[in-house]
């Protein structure tokens, strides 16, 4: 019985890992559930149940945190970082930014400097909760296969 | 005075197949294995470095009770846990080797930072596993 769930954990771990490193292709939960060999609508389930937040929203969190990271550490334009980081317009990728640390990409960048940490522990400690009060209470499931982010359909 | 790190350990859900990715998949060495009773006292090691040892532990009796194990290898199997930390003299060429034998749980391929070059990996449970090829390492890499 508890096997089961260490096999279900282990597999969205997998999954969880792809996002990590694939964060700056376009994803869509189809690909990444296809990791755990889960069914799209079981697997944002068991992802939320396993981790507490669902994948659109672990990804985003990824996502912003690696932008952080070129912000604080390159001279790149917004725009560039952007797309660096998997958004797919820079108007997602403001408000995104904005809802989950509480400033603009341009003013976060203003206020930090580079950080002298192995890439790793960035990796694992910096990336960001979502500032107080800015969050969408429910952080509501994507109702699209898509992450957002990819492709056309914007959900969100 | 302490003068060393001699053991740290991790946690495994099966010490037959810890011993057998790290040792034939990771290239680490068997330190100890000795059998007391139930209890399987377990260790790998970096070739050549033989005072430091990574024990391997299995959750379970006697060293928890089986509602503590199950807790114990639920959080080992979503990444909760903490990992291990290995120096290399070529991340590049180790990440073909390991491919090479069968690992495929990478979380990152080499990549080139300020202070040398580093990749990621899982073992088969779940546990974290980093190494790092230390730029200006040639000789102070012991």
């Amino acid at each position: 019985m508890s096997h089961e769930i260490e096999d279900l954990n282990r597999r969205l771990l997998r999954a969880r890992d792809a996002m990590d490193r694939a964060y700056a292709e376009p994803l869509d939960v189809r690909t990444v559930a296809a990791v755990a060999h889960i069914s799209e609508a079981h697997f944002s389930r068991s992802f939320r149940a396993a981790f507490g937040e669902t994948p659109h929203r672990y990804l985003q969190r990824r996502r912003v945190e690696r932008s952080m990271f070129l912000l604080r550490e390159t001279d790149r334009s917004v725009t560039d970082i952007c797309f660096d980081v998997g958004f797919m317009s820079l108007g997602t990728f403001s408000r995104t930014f904005r809802e989950i640390i509480g400033e603009t990409p341009s003013s976060y960048r203003d206020a930090h400097g580079p950080m002298v940490a192995p890439n790793c522990v960035q990796m694992w400690a910096m990336r960001p909760r979502v500032a107080v009060g800015r969050a969408t209470p429910a952080d509501p499931a994507p109702q699209s296969s898509s992450f957002g982010e990819a492709g056309t359909a914007a959900a969100q | 005075m302490l003068t060393r790190l001699n053991v740290a350990s991790i946690y495994v859900l099966d010490k037959d197949e810890a011993l057998d990715f790290y040792v034939n998949k990771l290239g680490l060495e068997k330190g100890s294995d000795f059998k007391q009773g139930d209890y399987r006292w377990l260790t790998v090691r970096v070739p050549g470095n033989p005072d430091v040892e990574i024990g391997l532990e299995q959750p379970g009796p006697p060293l928890h009770d089986e509602a503590t194990a199950e807790q114990i290898r639920e959080l080992v199997s979503k990444g909760a846990l903490s990992g291990l930390v290995f120096h290399t003299d070529d991340a590049r060429a180790l990440y073909e080797t390991l491919q090479e034998r069968g690992v495929t749980d990478f979380t990152q391929e080499p990549i080139d930072h300020f202070y040398g070059t580093d990749m990621g990996l899982r073992d088969p449970f779940g546990n974290a596993i980093r190494i790092l090829e230390r730029k200006t390492s040639a000789a102070a890499t012991a």
